[in-house]
């Protein structure tokens, strides 16, 4: 699912990884795809993952994990880096998730009583990248479909998902909810639709895998 | 004419904070956080502090030692997803949390340093984060009114500087550290380098020195600025 998703990176995307899945995505890009990965720390250029022994102890990315530059990084302030999110220079931002609804909305800061550490800069990527996907297990630890009519936690933001990749499938949020756009090998449309708690929009034509 | 040196030895600098201040501290993870700075506080023993801080660092790292102590009553945040002694804390009620959104943070200091009263923001308009909120319309839009923050002094790391104050920090330990370093009414930078007048050059200035009131210049550094093994 993680190279399936790195596929949605088009060339010339400025893209910002969200921490969790997402941030996997970075080792299914080539070193020579034209792409700027940009982390809400402060650094445009974001290069390969570095470990303990090679780490630059100033160079981390928003989750904590040791990052390199690339030629072309720049580095910059908290108030510019999220200018470049809320003035729509991000193309895309690969989000994780506890829930999206069939219209888009996302849930994945806060379960009351539980957890509720801060969204950081969660709220702006969401609301404000020009593209939203989200990246996922289908379903949480216990079991339950993370995919809903409704979400049922506090909002991240409401209404700006377009894409989910999970586990099991590749779907689209649509004017109508959710619709069924590839399955993962081996799995079929009838187990993506058991394990998703809204109507599910099948195609007229057979359905690609990954 | 000369520029005014600033140079401070540590304890100096921070006596500056009293009971009951607002203190604003650099950083985004161990990058850019005044470790150093922060141990004096926790030495001076300022108490009922206000911090404003982008996230709590990890357990016995960076504020942390400012939370143990129990000198902070309010933290004023965006994630505290790495400290889960500053979330215990918080659950049992020790300590009065308060969220913003990460970038929104950012802005609140930039107007509080820019001598600007708030800044109008959509951001987090249709969720729990604008409860309470003042709501202004503007152009046909609903804004939410997000006030100016400034603090009695603030905490910053720099990688160089020069005695009068001008700073120049690397990669991302740069984070809140300029922005807060424009905010406070007396500013403390710590600094790995300290270069003399001409030093550093004009153009390589990220904070311009009349900002900032005491240099702190480091010796050698102690392992918490290291590379965290976790």
């Amino acid at each position: 699912m993680v190279a399936r998703a790195a596929r949605e990176i088009a060339p010339g995307m400025v893209v910002n990884l969200g921490i969790g899945l997402p941030t996997r995505v970075v080792n299914h890009l080539s070193a020579d795809f034209p792409v700027c990965l940009h982390t809400e720390n402060g650094l445009s250029g974001i290069g390969p993952t570095r470990g303990h022994d090679s780490a630059d102890r100033n160079l981390i990315d928003a989750g904590g994990a040791y990052v390199s530059t690339v030629p072309g990084s720049a580095c910059f302030d908290s108030a510019t880096s999220f200018a470049i999110v809320r003035s729509g220079r991000l193309d895309l931002t690969m989000l994780g998730a506890f829930e999206v609804s069939a219209t888009g909305d996302l849930a994945n800061w806060k379960i009351p009583g539980k957890f509720s550490p801060g969204a950081g800069g969660g709220i702006e990527l969401a609301q404000k990248a020009r593209r939203v996907v989200v990246l996922t297990t289908h379903c949480d630890r216990a079991g339950n479909p993370k995919l809903k009519q409704a979400c049922a936690l506090p909002l991240t933001a409401g209404g700006c998902v377009a894409r989910i990749f999970t586990d099991l499938a590749v779907i689209d949020v649509t004017g109508d909810g959710f619709a069924l756009v590839e399955t993962a090998d081996g799995i079929s449309a009838t187990d993506v639709a058991e394990a998703t708690d809204a109507p599910l929009a099948l195609p007229d034509t057979p359905l690609p895998t990954f | 004419m000369r520029l005014p040196d600033k140079t401070r030895a540590i304890e100096e600098a921070i006596a500056e904070i009293k009971d009951g201040d607002t203190v604003m501290v650099g950083g985004f993870g161990v990058p850019g956080t005044p470790m150093t700075l922060i141990h004096a506080l926790v030495d001076h023993g300022a108490r009922d502090l206000t911090l404003v801080k982008n996230d709590a660092n990890e357990p016995g790292m960076g504020i942390d030692h400012l939370l143990q102590s129990g000198q902070v009553a309010r933290l004023i945040t965006t994630h505290l997803g790495l400290n889960s002694h500053a979330i215990g804390l918080m659950n049992s009620g020790a300590l009065t949390v308060e969220f913003n959104a990460q970038g929104i943070l950012a802005e609140r200091i930039r107007a509080g340093g820019a001598g600007l009263g708030a800044v109008l923001s959509d951001i987090g308009i249709d969720t729990e984060l604008a409860q309470g909120k003042q709501v202004v319309e503007m152009g046909g839009k609903p804004w939410l009114v997000e006030p100016a923050l400034r603090a009695d002094s603030a905490l910053i790391h720099a990688d160089r500087a020069d005695p009068f104050g001008n700073l120049a920090y690397v990669a991302t330990a740069q984070n809140f550290n300029p922005l807060m370093a424009m905010a406070a009414t007396c500013v403390i930078a710590e600094v790995e380098t300290v270069l003399p007048l001409g030093g550093l050059g004009a153009n390589e200035v990220h904070t311009p020195g009349v900002f900032v009131d005491h240099v702190v210049a480091l010796g050698d550094l102690s392992e918490e600025y290291a590379v965290v093994r976790r």
